[in-house]
């Protein structure tokens, strides 16, 4: 059986590696374990351990969540150039695209998990033996999009990397229907996590026809930035060479969607503050504090600031062709995004209530642990797929019988 | 003039709606086989209805079955190689198990409902020495429940949420509490500026007070937006939730524009001595931690005739429950003779819960 031992060596090649990786590893393995002791802390003791309560019903899992999507999603700003528009640019790059896709979203289904209250009914989600309130539920279609999604972006790179393994081309027949499919369901799954929110009269800083669109450009941003610098580290720590022109061109959509993101966020201020309503309470407590309550303000500032400065940075040829200046500019606006599509996104729907309590959130040490054991993790799956790819890709992971 | 509905319009009914169509058929087809109330009604029948109301096929229960029967023979052999040593341990694992791999409360014919109740009586007595008697009272016919706020009579003594808390087993721990009492400043009607945490004398000079609760709404947003159908709008109007089935995901606590979702955040507290235990299963049964629960007009009394607890418990008589259909209830009344109102109507969530003035 080729496959049999197709994952054998590739289990091989994602586990031998020098002191640094295996460093890198434990240190990932280590936030794991933390972050596993966490989630037992929370289920036996219950969500009291974390932060929430009956105002903030979401916190950092959701907000991780949701960020985390747009990871996912970004994964097609390399898988349409590549295969859609043959831009051969790319093709280096994307099945690492792809192999983040799979990591981001193991980890969305990780922050999802643990922010249930009952992780063992999840059974009663399951078509058949559960009830599955769709087409109703914002929530059942994102598990269809987001295992779905997961599903596609398992197969593809599966197969592509099983071809080269056993020596043979794959079948363009078999998987370019499929990045077709993954092009669009990459869109949706980023859409519908934003209508999840979008679609809740109860909360109007959410209540929003802009948040789908402004999700999608700034996870079309804060993605690619995530995969320049995930590539910039292989290009350092390994021999697979990526050519100067893919990050060229990644700069280039990152910059784009960054400004785009920029503009939209401006459309957004001037709707919540030339006329500020009743509706816009949310929006002055996250940038401006309410009645005294301001513990968000410092984050969306910082948030904001990031993506202002990273925007103009990318924005300037010099600069962004520059890696002195691309690394930076992708970590800061990666960063910029995180806060902007998490505390400074869902937190401040909570605030104030709808019966315009103010009560403040803060994450627990608990939801502190587990989150970092879950990005842990994620890093770790990365890590391993990454390796595999690029030891199929430079030949090095051959079947010896082809 | 109608408004506009999305949902309804691409064919994406509310749960209210199929709930609604699914009694239209039941009323028809109980009338054309014996006129309604007797005891000649077919338990397949029942099976069919219920499989209706969810769209499901026989297909789920089979499967559900399969499930069952195995982790219980698991556990059979477990405990059996194991030995628990006490009986009552053994029993309640047992009691668990069943109770962890049961239906959702509108897929389960009249039989598992009553097996169910047996099991969660005799579980809150290994629990807690307390043998409650849970009901599984369905919606009269021809009723559909109002609720009317007088804010001139109200003067902010809190007796409703007392008993509230008490009627209904709350969570003693975190000090959960369905009913929130505002003290507003006279000539504001705008929550924001409210007060609800005030401790001094009441009634303070220049203010009325404004109660909130469940407002139990004919559209309601929170029954749309959960996953599993752990929650649903009765016949008569009550908005319930299948404790047993909820995943505790909290969307309905977000979807909900006027806060009256709670969540058990930790394992809810209540004194042995302090239990209600006249009880219902859609009602004030004991919660476990990681599940939502809400206001149910306290159904465990008014589907037995009874007025709510905060209802019966207001000194002022500032809060009216009745039934909207009936034409002589004092909530009819008061609907067609005061001036009244109802909190963010712009929603469209139609509550059933109204504010007046003397």
């Amino acid at each position: 059986m080729h496959f049999l031992s197709f994952i054998k060596d590739s289990l091989a090649a994602a586990t031998k590696g020098n002191k640094n990786f295996h460093l890198w590893m434990g240190v990932l393995s280590l936030f794991m374990m933390i972050g596993f002791y966490a989630y037992t802390v929370q289920l036996d003791e219950g969500l009291i351990t974390t932060g929430m309560n009956d105002h903030i019903s979401w916190g950092l899992y959701i907000s991780n969540f949701t960020f985390l999507v747009g990871l996912a999603a970004a994964a097609v700003m390399l898988v349409m150039p590549a295969y859609v528009l043959h831009d051969v640019d790319f093709s280096k790059a994307v099945l690492i695209g792809e192999g983040l896709a799979v990591s981001a979203l193991i980890m969305c289904l990780c922050f999802v998990t643990v922010d249930m209250g009952g992780p063992q009914n999840l059974w009663h989600m399951m078509p058949i033996v559960g009830i599955f309130n769709w087409p109703q539920s914002m929530l059942t279609w994102d598990v269809i999009v987001l295992n779905g999604y997961l599903a596609i972006n398992v197969c593809i790179p599966a197969y592509i990397l099983y071809s080269k393994y056993c020596g043979r081309e794959p079948n363009k027949k078999i998987y370019v229907p499929l990045m077709y499919l993954s092009v669009f369901w990459a869109v949706g799954i980023h859409l519908v996590t934003a209508f999840l929110l979008a679609g809740l009269p109860a909360r109007p800083f959410w209540n929003s026809s802009l948040l789908g669109p402004r999700f999608l450009a700034s996870a079309f941003a804060g993605g690619p930035a995530f995969m320049i610098l995930a590539l910039g580290v292989i290009r350092k720590c390994t021999t697979y060479d990526i050519p100067a022109k893919t990050f060229n061109k990644m700069a280039m959509i990152i910059t784009v969607a960054a400004q785009i993101n920029l503009l939209m966020l401006g459309s957004e201020l001037f709707k919540e503050f030339y006329t500020p309503t009743h509706h816009s309470l949310s929006a002055q407590y996250l940038f401006f504090g309410l009645h005294g309550h301001n513990a968000l303000v410092p984050w969306i500032w910082t948030g904001i600031s990031l993506n202002i400065l990273a925007t103009i940075t990318l924005t300037f040829h010099k600069l962004r062709r520059n890696p002195v200046f691309l690394y930076p500019a992708c970590l800061l606006l990666f960063l910029g995004i995180w806060i902007e599509k998490g505390m400074g996104l869902i937190v401040p729907g909570f605030i104030p209530s709808p019966l315009g309590e103010i009560v403040e959130y803060s994450p627990s040490w608990v939801e502190l642990c587990v989150t970092v054991g879950i990005w842990s993790l994620g890093l770790f799956i990365f890590t391993l797929l990454v390796r595999v790819a690029i030891a199929v890709e430079q030949g090095n992971l051959r079947n010896p019988q082809t | 003039m109608k408004k506009f509905n999305f949902r309804s319009f691409f064919g994406f009914e509310s749960s209210a709606t199929n709930e609604l169509n699914y009694l239209k058929n039941k009323a028809e087809k109980s009338s054309d086989s014996c006129g309604g109330n007797c005891s000649c009604e077919d338990p397949k029948d029942e099976n069919a209805i219920d499989t209706g109301a969810l769209n499901k096929t026989v297909n789920r229960r089979e499967a559900l079955k399969f499930i069952r029967n195995t982790a219980t023979a698991g556990a059979a052999l477990a405990s059996s190689s194991f030995s628990f040593g006490k009986e009552e341990k053994a029993e309640r694992a047992g009691i668990k198990m069943d109770e962890y791999f049961k239906s959702n409360y509108r897929l389960m014919t009249d039989k598992e409902r009553e097996a169910s109740i047996e099991r969660l009586e005799r579980l809150s007595e290994i629990d807690h020495g307390v043998r409650p008697e849970i009901k599984g009272t369905k919606a009269q016919p021809n009723t559909l429940y109002g609720y009317a706020f007088n804010i001139s009579k109200c003067q902010g003594y809190g007796d409703c949420i007392e008993a509230c808390v008490e009627e209904n087993n709350q969570d003693r721990k975190t000090n959960m509490q369905y009913i929130r009492m505002f003290e507003m400043e006279n000539g504001h009607l705008d929550l924001e500026e409210g007060k609800a945490d005030y401790t001094h004398m009441v009634p303070a000079e220049g203010h009325f007070y404004l109660g909130t609760q469940c407002f139990q709404c004919a559209n309601p947003p929170c029954t749309t937006v959960c996953p599993v159908q752990a929650t649903w709008q009765e016949p008569d109007g009550i908005v319930v939730i299948d404790y047993d089935w909820c995943v505790g995901c909290r969307y309905c606590e977000a979807a909900c524009p006027y806060w009256a979702r709670r969540f058990n955040w930790n394992e809810p507290e209540v004194p042995a001595k302090e239990i209600n235990k006249e009880q219902h299963y859609l009602g004030n049964r004991l919660r476990t931690k990681g599940t939502m629960e809400k206001c149910t007009f306290c159904i465990s009394r008014t589907r037995e005739g009874l007025q709510p607890a905060c209802a019966e418990a207001c000194p002022t008589g500032a809060r009216t429950f009745g039934n909207i259909l009936d034409p002589d209830s004092e909530l009819n009344y008061i609907l067609k003779n005061k001036k009244v109102f109802r909190l963010k109507e712009d929603l469209g969530t139609e509550p059933k819960f109204w504010y007046y003035m003397d």
